[in-house]
C-alpha cells in the first residue's frame, strides 16, 4: 500500500494531541467566563470563575501557539503541496465569510431598530400598549430619551462622526494601503520594505485602538453614552466594540507576521500566512467603513 | 522543525493506534465520522428519554409525574439536544465517513481541525446537560429561547446555555469549512462538480448554509448575554429595543437551520433509491438546482415563524408567498425520487424501506408546512400541536429515518459485515408504526386547539394524547433494537463484498469492505463509477 503522503504529495497529519487540548482550553475558557458572570450577578465573592477562565485561556493560547508553530514548521519542511496550501486559502476565505455573517446580525439589528422599532414604540401604526406604557415618549434617532428612562437613562449627546471617528477612518484606510505595500515588499523580495511598512501598519492599528479607547472614555464620562443608555448605546458599543475586538485580533495577527518576517519567513512564492492576516485586516477595514457610514454619519 | 521531520519519517504504520487514545488524538476521517455517529446516537437516546418523560406526563390529563417547571425544562432540552446533538452531528458524521470516499480524497482537507470540531461537542453538551442540576434548573424557555423569557425571566443556567451554543457554533463552522474545502479542493483529478454524487452536493450546500447562519446564531445569543449581564437593551422595549427583534435574528438563523437538517437527508435518499430501484437517479441536474434553490429560498422566508407577532400585512403576504415557493423545488425532488422508482427493478431491503418511508412521510410533513404557510390559517394553527406534528413529521420520519437508512446502507461498508436483515426490517416496521401513531393524532388535537409546551390539557384531548404516548413508547423502545442491530453487525455477520448492494454505484463501493483505514492514498483513475 502506498504511503499516505504520496497522494499528489498530500500530507495527512498523524495523530495529534493539539485538538483535544484546544477543546479543553476553549471549554474551560467559556465555563470560567460563565461562572464569573453568574457570580457577579448573584453577588457571590468567589475567584473560582476567574481561575477556571485563566487556566482555560492559558491552555487554549498555548495550544494554538503550538498548533500554528507546527503548521509553519511542516510548511517549511516542504510537507505541503500547492494543492494542500489551497486548503488553507479556502479555509481562511470561508472563515472571513463567517465573520461577515456575524457582523450582519448586529448591523441587521441596528437597521431593524432604526427602520421599525423607534416609530412603533412611538405609537405609529396603532402599536397599542407602548402608547399606554410610555405616553411621553417621542420617537427620535439618535434616541436621547428612552421610553423608560428610569431603567435606561439616555445619553446627553452622541458621538460626532467628524472628530475622533474621522481620524480613525483615515488611520484604518491608510493601514490597508500600508499592508498592501508591505505585501509588495515580499513579492519583490525587498525585506526592508516589508519590515518597514508592516511595522507602520501595526502602529496604525495600535493608534486606532488607543483613539477608540479614548473615544469610549469620552462617551462614558462626558456624553453619558454607555452600554446601558438604551438601544442607541447598545448598538453603538456592540458594533464598534466587536469591531475593536477584531482590530485587536488583526493587529495581533500582523504582529505575529512581523515576528515571522524578522525571522526571515515569507518569500514571493510562499507567504500565505502573511496574506491571510492581510485579508483579515482588509476585512476589518471594510467593516469599519460600514460602521462609519451607518453608525456615525447616518446615525449621529 | 527537525522534530517534525523525524516524526514524519518515523511513522510508517498505517493502521489505527490501539486503545482509547486512538479516538482522542485521531485525525482520520473515518474515526472522526464514527465518533460523530456514536455521539449523535448517545444524544438521540438522551433527548429520547426526555421525550419519554414528556409523553409519560401527557399520557393522561392532569399532573401525574413531573411538575410544570420541570416539564418546561424537558421540552426545551429535548428540542435543543435533538437538533444540535442528534441530527446535526449525525449528518456531520456521515459527511466525514462518506465525502472523502465519494470524491476519491485521502482524508478531509484539514484533519486536525476535524478532530477539534468533534471534541468540542462533548464539552458543550456536558455543560448544557449539567444545567439540569444547577440552581434554578435547566433552560425552560423552549428550544427557540424567545426573549424576554430567555433573558429577563430566565434561570441563571442560561449563561451556560449561551456558552454551550457558542461552542456548538464554533464546532459547526469549523466542521463546515472543512467539508466545503474538502469538496472544492480534494476531488479526484477529473471529477467535475456536476459529476459528484448528490450526497456530496447536498452537503456542499448544507455546509455553505451552516457557515452563513451559525454566526448569526452566535450573534443572537451574544445579544442575550449582553442584555442579561451588561444592561444592554436589544430585547427591552423600555430601552428602545424590541423582543420581536430576537425572533427576527433567531429565525434568520433558524429557517436555514431546518434545511441544514434536511438537505443531507435528500442526499442520502438520492443515493439509496437508485440502488434498490436499479436505475440511475432521475433528473440529476434538476436535483442539484432544486437543492440550491431551496438553500437560497431558506434565507428569505424566516418570518413565517412569526405571523402572529404583529408584522405588517405586506410582510405577512410576502413571507406567505415566498414560503409557498419552496414547495416547487421540493416537489421537483419528490417527483424525481418517484420517477427513479418508476418501472425500476425494485427490492425492499431495510435502507430502501426507510428511504421510501422518508419520501412519503416527509411529503406529509411538507404539506402540513404548506398549510402553516397560509397566514390566515396559521393564526389558528400557531403554537398548537399541529405545529408539533408538522415539524416532527419532517424531522423524525424525515431526517432521522434518512440517518437510519444511511446507517443500514453503509454499515456493511463501514464494518465489513452485513447487518441482520430480518431484525432491520423489524426495526423499520416498529419505527414506522411508532412514528405515525405518535405524531399523526397530534394533527387532530392541534387543529382542535391543544397548545404546545403544556404539561396538562383539556379532557377532550385525552384519547388522542394517550394514543400518541403509546406510539412514542413504541418508537422509543424500538431504537434499542437499532442499537442491538448495529452492535451485532460490528461484532460479526455475513461478510460484505466490495459493492455490497447489487445496484450500488459510486467510488465508495469500489474499495474493499470494511473500508481500509486510509483510502485513495493515490487518486482513483476510473471515475465512471463516481456519479451514483
Amino acid at each position: 500500500m502506498p504511503s499516505e503522503d504520496t497522494y499528489e504529495s498530500y500530507y495527512v497529519p498523524h495523530n495529534s494531541m493539539l485538538p483535544i487540548f484546544a477543546s479543553l482550553g476553549i471549554f474551560l475558557t467559556v465555563y470560567g467566563v460563565g461562572n464569573m458572570l453568574n457570580e457577579a450577578k448573584a453577588g457571590i465573592d468567589s475567584s473560582f470563575g476567574m481561575l477556571v477562565f485563566l487556566t482555560g485561556g492559558l491552555l487554549l493560547g498555548g495550544t494554538l501557539f503550538a498548533w500554528f508553530s507546527k503548521v509553519i514548521a511542516e510548511n517549511h519542511a516542504k510537507m505541503y503541496s500547492d494543492q494542500m496550501n489551497r486548503s488553507y486559502v479556502w479555509g481562511m476565505s470561508w472563515f472571513i465569510f463567517s465573520e461577515v455573517m456575524f457582523f450582519s446580525a448586529f448591523f441587521g439589528a441596528l437597521f431593524y431598530v432604526r427602520m421599525f422599532v423607534v416609530d412603533w414604540i412611538g405609537g405609529e401604526g396603532d402599536r397599542g400598549p407602548s402608547g399606554m406604557l410610555w405616553p411621553d415618549y417621542t420617537p427620535a434617532w439618535p434616541m436621547l430619551e428612552t421610553p423608560d428612562p428610569s431603567r435606561f437613562p439616555g445619553p446627553h449627546e452622541v458621538m460626532s462622526p467628524w472628530g475622533l471617528p474621522l481620524i480613525n477612518t483615515v488611520l484604518l484606510v491608510t493601514s490597508s494601503f500600508t499592508v498592501t505595500i508591505a505585501h509588495h515588499g515580499i513579492k519583490e523580495g525587498n525585506r526592508q520594505k516589508l519590515n518597514l511598512w508592516l511595522a507602520l501598519t501595526i502602529a496604525l492599528g495600535v493608534v486606532f485602538l488607543f483613539v477608540q479607547a479614548y473615544e469610549y472614555y469620552h462617551a462614558y464620562t462626558e456624553l453619558g453614552l454607555t452600554l446601558s443608555s438604551g438601544i442607541y448605546g447598545t448598538t453603538f458599543f456592540m458594533l464598534t466594540g466587536f469591531h475593536g475586538a477584531h482590530v485587536t485580533l488583526g493587529t495581533f495577527m500582523l504582529a505575529v507576521m512581523m515576528g515571522r518576517a524578522l525571522k526571515g519567513h515569507f518569500d514571493a512564492e510562499d507567504c500565505f500566512g502573511f496574506e491571510a492576516a492581510a485579508w483579515y485586516w482588509h476585512f476589518v477595514d471594510v467593516v469599519w467603513l460600514g460602521l462609519f457610514i451607518f453608525v456615525y454619519v447616518l446615525g449621529g | 522543525m527537525s522534530a517534525v521531520i523525524e516524526e514524519h519519517h518515523d511513522d510508517h504504520h498505517h493502521g489505527p493506534d490501539k486503545g482509547i487514545l486512538r479516538w482522542v488524538f485521531t485525525t482520520n476521517h473515518k474515526d472522526i465520522g464514527t465518533l460523530y455517529l456514536w455521539f449523535s446516537f448517545l444524544m438521540f437516546l438522551t433527548g429520547g428519554c426526555m421525550a419519554m418523560v414528556i409523553r409519560a406526563e401527557l399520557f393522561q390529563p392532569g399532573l401525574q409525574i413531573v411538575q410544570p417547571e420541570f416539564f418546561n425544562q424537558m421540552t426545551t432540552m429535548h428540542g435543543l439536544i435533538m437538533v444540535f446533538g442528534a441530527v446535526m452531528p449525525a449528518f456531520v458524521g456521515l459527511a466525514n465517513w462518506l465525502v472523502p470516499m465519494m470524491i476519491g480524497a485521502p482524508d478531509m482537507a484539514l484533519p486536525r481541525m476535524n478532530n477539534y470540531s468533534f471534541w468540542i461537542l462533548p464539552f458543550a453538551f456536558s455543560m448544557m446537560l449539567s444545567s439540569l442540576f444547577m440552581e434554578g434548573g435547566a433552560p425552560n424557555f423552549g428550544w427557540t429561547f424567545y426573549a424576554p423569557l430567555s433573558t429577563e425571566y430566565a434561570p441563571p443556567s442560561v449563561t451556560f446555555f449561551i456558552f454551550a451554543v457558542h461552542l456548538m457554533g464554533i464546532s459547526s463552522i469549523m466542521g463546515s469549512i472543512n467539508v466545503v474545502v474538502t469538496i472544492l479542493n480534494l476531488r479526484a483529478p477529473g471529477m467535475r462538480l456536476m459529476q459528484m454524487p448528490l450526497f456530496v452536493w447536498t452537503w456542499l450546500i448544507t455546509a455553505y448554509l451552516l457557515i452563513a447562519v451559525m454566526p448569526v446564531l452566535a450573534g443572537v445569543v451574544t445579544m442575550m448575554l449582553m442584555d442579561i449581564h451588561f444592561g444592554t437593551a436589544f430585547f427591552s422595549a423600555g430601552g428602545g429595543g424590541d423582543p420581536v427583534l430576537f425572533q427576527h435574528v433567531f429565525w434568520f438563523f433558524g429557517h436555514p437551520e431546518v434545511y441544514i437538517m434536511i438537505l443531507p437527508a435528500f442526499g442520502v435518499v438520492s443515493a439509496i433509491i437508485p440502488t434498490f430501484a436499479r436505475k440511475r437517479l432521475f433528473g440529476y441536474d434538476s436535483m442539484v438546482y432544486a437543492t440550491a434553490s431551496i438553500a437560497f429560498l431558506s434565507f428569505i422566508v424566516w418570518a413565517h415563524h412569526m405571523f402572529t407577532v404583529g408584522i405588517p400585512i405586506a410582510g405577512e403576504l410576502y413571507f406567505m408567498y415566498a414560503t409557498m415557493l419552496i414547495a416547487v423545488p421540493t416537489g421537483v425532488k419528490v417527483f424525481n425520487w418517484v420517477a427513479t422508482m418508476w418501472r425500476g427493478s425494485m427490492s425492499f431491503e431495510t435502507p430502501m424501506l426507510f428511504a421510501i418511508a422518508f419520501v412519503i412521510l416527509f411529503t406529509i410533513g411538507g404539506f402540513s408546512g404548506l398549510m402553516l404557510a397560509i397566514v390566515p390559517a396559521d393564526f389558528q394553527y400557531h403554537d398548537t400541536y399541529f405545529v408539533v406534528a408538522h415539524f416532527h413529521y419532517v424531522l423524525v420520519p424525515g431526517s432521522v429515518f434518512s440517518i437510519m437508512a444511511a446507517a443500514y446502507y453503509w454499515l456493511p461498508k463501514w464494518t465489513g459485515n452485513m447487518y441482520d436483515e430480518s431484525l432491520g426490517k423489524t426495526h423499520f416496521w416498529l419505527s414506522f408504526i411508532g412514528v405515525n401513531v405518535t405524531f399523526f393524532p397530534q394533527h387532530f388535537v392541534g387543529l382542535a386547539g391543544m397548545p404546545r409546551r403544556i404539561p396538562d390539557y383539556a379532557l377532550q384531548f385525552a384519547d388522542y394524547n394517550m394514543i400518541s404516548s403509546m406510539g412514542a413508547f413504541l418508537f422509543g423502545f424500538s431504537q434499542l433494537l437499532f442499537l442491538f442491530i448495529v452492535i451485532k453487525c460490528i461484532r460479526g455477520g455475513k461478510k460484505a463484498t466490495s459493492q455490497v448492494w447489487e445496484g450500488a454505484h459510486g467510488l465508495e463501493w469500489t474499495i474493499p469492505s470494511p473500508a481500509p483505514y486510509h483510502t485513495f492514498s493515490t487518486p482513483p483513475e476510473d471515475l465512471r463509477e463516481a456519479h451514483g
